[in-house]
């Protein structure tokens, strides 16, 4: 296990529309044995928007971030949002080459001091903790549930920059969920996009592409996806009930974070991993999970955590 | 020493950005210089007149021409003053058209820099003296590697032409990947029947030895004298008392194993002949395959085999030969394409290379020539062929055009018509490229009278629904997603050069590209020569080629060594590095560095020497700049000839 302490960047959904997966992730690290430590008056990372005006602002917004984790003397920084992820790579990779390295410097006024590295904390957990590892700390296996692992277009690609996982076809998650007893299904779509932010000026483009998604995992029997992105999370959970009716299909398909299955299976109770915040009822597809005990194992109350 | 210097015009590609007059009048005040003049194309007819009759009425002993690269006229001017009386080394070319006018604007200084080029020249030829080249007798026999049809075609071409031909073909029978296809295009014509004969034709040619199932291990040597050895991998099968029967075949228990000829698409038990038409048609045990060596109680082939031919304990045997010339024509392999995840990565049953279909489409193949899906046998109706696999794709490290996909794939999507008439057939491309002799009309005809449905666009990702595939893409032409249900995926896969090129190339000291493709001498007017005298390549191992272009490639490398070994004594570069033994302190380092193992060493009256093998040197002055002692020297690039240059540059 990994003694070393991350500086942990939320991204502003951590603390509005995926506060779930923010607790979740936190919990979820304290019990594997990450330490995490927020990186100090952090400051939105531009999401999309800024890239799209002005590459030198955006890597500042992101740059600028790095600064701050450098106050705590960390150079490797984590965080859940595949976005703000994207973003942090960009501004690093970019700033390699002198010119825009001082362009950014004028605008943040405060030179990088340190070589930083950025990861997501699904890639954290995979690489750190690997699946093996996680599979010794199960405690409430999810045996019997069936589900699709939903990575998004942003987690793993561009391959060059993210360096994670493949970019077609990834399994971290895969791996990580089948290591805490899920069932995972060989969901072809994993990496298309969900739509993203054009649920606001394109509802119709985000029900068609969303649907598309939440109809590909019913009809292959998943009692739910999973995803690693908040934005994806909002569309394909929130929206459903819009999608459902644009697309004039009846499906109830709950949308997790992995970080909540996993947190569940590692025993966590329900105020950290907020299973509550789910739009679409997560509880017909977690009464699925049978519980089975070891038969070698005798069963041991004391150490039940409740949920 | 009497210097003549030619300034050259080369109509304006030089007079436009040089001032030539200036040029030649400074030269006409520099050492040992007595006549210097320009001329309009120094290398035409009236150009060489001149310079021969300056050479006579001046009593001219060296000659400088500053013109062009002498990649492009050295030889012709070396024939000029050779013409005029003079040795053909007394000659230097300064380039002051590629070095000069064609890569800067402003004559002020190209006319500067042109001036000191030709006074490095100058300089340099003060110090030239006579070269003599050598005479080495060649033996008059040629090795072809590789017996696709290129090599086929190379190896009858140099044996009709009365010419020993030694053929070495790495798989148990000749005939490449052109034995794989079905039909070629754009004539439709069965691929079997065309080549069939051909391949029957080096087996009966009295004049070819064929090694099938053999590698070549080693070669040493030089043109005209190449020392090459052959290891004929060991088959476990006697092929002197194999009649090719396939006897052994039929009862052999080990039948589930990897179809190398059939693309893996069916199975092939672990002995083996790959098909029926096979040259030699000689069985052939895969030892990983087989349960005799497997430790297992068999021998079931050696039980049933009428003629004994089977011997589990047949050994590898090397095989040495003497050749004058080597033909390179190794092929092709396909490019990998499970790096595509967005096509399956080799995930779904019914997602196939165009090799594989060809298979299938081959009456001789593991389905009988029936179009099958390969997941559940049933016949598809809907084929989507994807172009530009692995080709075009610099993504992938990928970016040439592999030539060939655009019309196998117009004629897949032919076939597929004529063998399930109720099919569609949908071809996703990036442009149709068809040059070629009634090669675009063969693509429309699979488009207008056969039905296939082009969509002008790449595909974003195959995947699984139900039972079929669905295959989303882009229609650029429309501007719009596309998706098709397809029943069967056809990836017209790019190619790469041979897996095992690499290494050959090294053996054979020729260069290769990062494709691993071989290099040929000059991209067009040296398309068949490498850098390395003596080695020819044909077909698509110096770049991709489609079965008529390797052919006439293939003929073109007989011809090349036709004419390399239709005199019995070669000349040998005499530009070669010569020792001074005075100044030799035998310390070896000439030795490890040669690339060529040109230098030896030799005991002169109990002190180390080295020592050099004048027709091995190639006069790459490799041994010369590691000399510590500066005992190695390069004929015509002496060490004080480049620092007479050096001088000129530096101090005029």
């Amino acid at each position: 296990m990994s003694a070393k302490t991350y500086a942990y960047y939320s991204g502003c959904s951590g603390s509005g529309t995926s506060k779930e997966y923010d607790l979740s992730t936190r919990a979820l690290c304290a019990a594997l044995g990450i330490t995490l430590a927020d990186v100090p008056d952090w400051s939105c990372c531009g999401s999309t928007p800024a890239h799209m005006v002005d590459h030198a602002l955006s890597a500042a917004l992101s740059a600028r971030n790095l600064a701050q984790s450098e106050q705590l003397g960390l150079d490797d920084f984590v965080t859940p949002c595949p976005s703000c992820l994207k973003n942090t790579h960009n501004a690093i990779e970019q700033m390699r080459d002198p010119g825009f390295r001082k362009e950014v410097d004028r605008l943040t006024m405060r030179p990088l001091a340190r070589k930083h590295r950025a990861f997501s904390v699904l890639q954290l957990i995979y690489e750190e903790v690997t699946p093996e590892g996680l599979a010794l700390k199960i405690k409430k296996p999810l045996h019997g549930l069936k589900l699709a692992a939903y990575y998004g277009c942003l987690l793993t690609r561009p391959g060059r920059s993210m360096r994670f996982d493949d970019e077609e076809n990834p399994v971290s998650m895969d791996r990580l969920l089948e290591a805490a007893g899920a069932g995972m299904l060989p969901f072809p779509l994993k990496v298309e996009c969900c739509g993203g932010s054009f649920g606001i000026p394109r509802g119709d483009v985000v029900a068609r592409l969303s649907g598309r998604i939440l109809e590909l995992a019913c009809s292959m029997g998943a009692d739910a996806l999973v995803v690693a992105c908040p934005l994806c999370q909002m569309n394909l959970d929130l929206r459903q009930k819009q999608i459902r009716s644009a697309v004039r299909l009846n499906f109830h398909l709950p949308v997790f974070y992995y970080t909540q299955l996993l947190g569940l299976a590692l025993g966590l109770p329900e105020d950290q991993i907020l299973l509550d915040k789910l739009v679409t009822d997560p509880k017909p597809a977690l009464a699925k999970i049978e519980i089975i005990r070891p038969p070698d194992v005798p069963a041991q109350p004391a150490k039940e955590v409740p949920a | 020493m009497k210097i003549g210097v030619f300034i050259c015009h080369c109509g304006s590609n030089i007079a436009a950005t040089v001032d030539v007059k200036k040029v030649a009048e400074t030269a006409g005040r520099m050492a040992e210089v007595v006549y210097a003049t320009d001329a309009m194309y120094a290398c035409s007819e009236p150009g060489q007149q001149a310079i021969e009759e300056a050479v006579k009425k001046y009593a001219l002993s060296g000659v400088v021409v500053a013109s062009c690269s002498p990649r492009m006229h050295e030889a012709t001017f070396r024939r000029t003053v050779e013409r005029a009386g003079l040795n053909r080394y007394m000659f230097e070319m300064a380039n002051i058209r590629e070095h000069v006018s064609w890569i800067g604007r402003d004559q002020g200084p190209n006319t500067v820099k042109a001036i000191e080029l030709v006074r490095m020249a100058v300089e340099k030829l003060r110090l030239n003296r006579a070269l003599i080249p050598r005479k080495l007798p060649a033996t008059r026999r040629a090795l072809v590697i590789g017996g696709g049809v290129a090599g086929i075609q190379a190896s009858l071409d140099c044996a009709e032409a009365g010419l020993e031909v030694v053929l070495v073909e790495r798989e148990p029978s000749i005939g490449g990947k052109m034995s794989k296809l079905d039909k070629t295009f754009p004539t439709v014509d069965c691929s079997s029947c065309i080549l069939g004969p051909r391949m029957v034709d080096v087996a009966q040619h009295e004049r070819i030895t064929l090694y099938a199932y053999s590698e070549i291990e080693s070669v040493s040597g030089y043109v005209g004298n190449f020392e090459v050895v052959i290891r004929k991998k060991a088959a476990y099968v006697d092929w002197d008392k194999c009649t090719g029967c396939g006897l052994c075949i039929e009862k052999c228990p080990s039948k589930k194993n990897f179809d190398r000829f059939n693309e893996g698409l069916g199975s092939a038990a672990a002995i083996n002949i790959p098909f029926p038409q096979a040259i030699p048609k000689k069985a052939v045990i895969r030892a990983e395959d087989c349960r005799q060596f497997q430790g297992k109680k068999c021998g079931i082939c050696a039980k049933f085999c009428p003629t004994g031919a089977i011997n589990h304990e047949q050994q590898d045997e090397l095989v040495t030969i003497q050749v004058g010339a080597i033909v390179a024509a190794t092929g092709y392999d396909l490019a990998d394409w499970t790096v595509y995840g967005e096509y399956g990565a080799g995930r779904y049953a019914d997602v196939i290379t165009s090799l594989q279909y060809e298979r299938m489409l081959s009456a001789s193949g593991p389905f009988g020539g029936h179009i099958k899906r390969p997941s559940n046998g049933e016949e598809p109706k809907s084929v989507v062929f994807i172009q530009c696999v692995a080709s075009r794709d610099p993504s992938i490290g990928r970016p040439y055009c592999s030539g060939f996909c655009c019309m196998y794939t117009a004629k897949q999507a032919i076939m597929t018509r004529d063998h399930i008439p109720d099919s569609q057939s949908y071809v996703f491309y990036m442009d149709i490229r068809s040059p070629g002799k009634g090669y675009d009309e063969f693509t429309r005809r699979a488009q207008e009278e056969y039905g296939a449905q082009y969509v002008r666009g790449r595909v974003s990702q195959v995947y699984p629904r139900g039972n079929k595939l669905v295959v989303r893409g882009a229609d650029t032409l429309l501007g719009s997603q596309v998706e098709v249900e397809a029943d069967l995926v056809v990836l017209a896969v790019g190619g790469e050069g041979s897996r095992e090129a690499a290494g050959l190339a090294e053996k054979l000291r020729i260069s290769y590209d990062s494709f691993g493709f071989f290099l040929e001498g000059h991209p067009k007017l040296k398309p068949v020569e490498t850098n390395t005298a003596g080695v020819f390549l044909a077909g698509s191992c110096q770049g991709l080629k489609d079965i008529p272009f390797s052919v006439s490639q293939g003929s073109a490398a007989a011809a090349k060594t036709l004419a390399l070994l239709s005199r019995d004594m070669l000349e040998s570069d005499p530009q070669t590095a010569q020792v001074d033994i005075k100044r030799c302190i035998g310390c070896g380092k000439c030795i490890q560095v040669c690339p060529f193992q040109a230098i030896r060493e030799a005991d002169l009256r109990g002190q180390s020497k080295a020592e050099v093998l004048e027709a091995v040197c190639q006069g790459c002055g490799l041994c010369n700049a590691t000399c510590p002692q500066g005992a190695i020297q390069l004929s015509h690039f002496t060490d004080n000839q480049v620092l007479a240059e050096v001088e000129a540059l530096l101090c005029p």
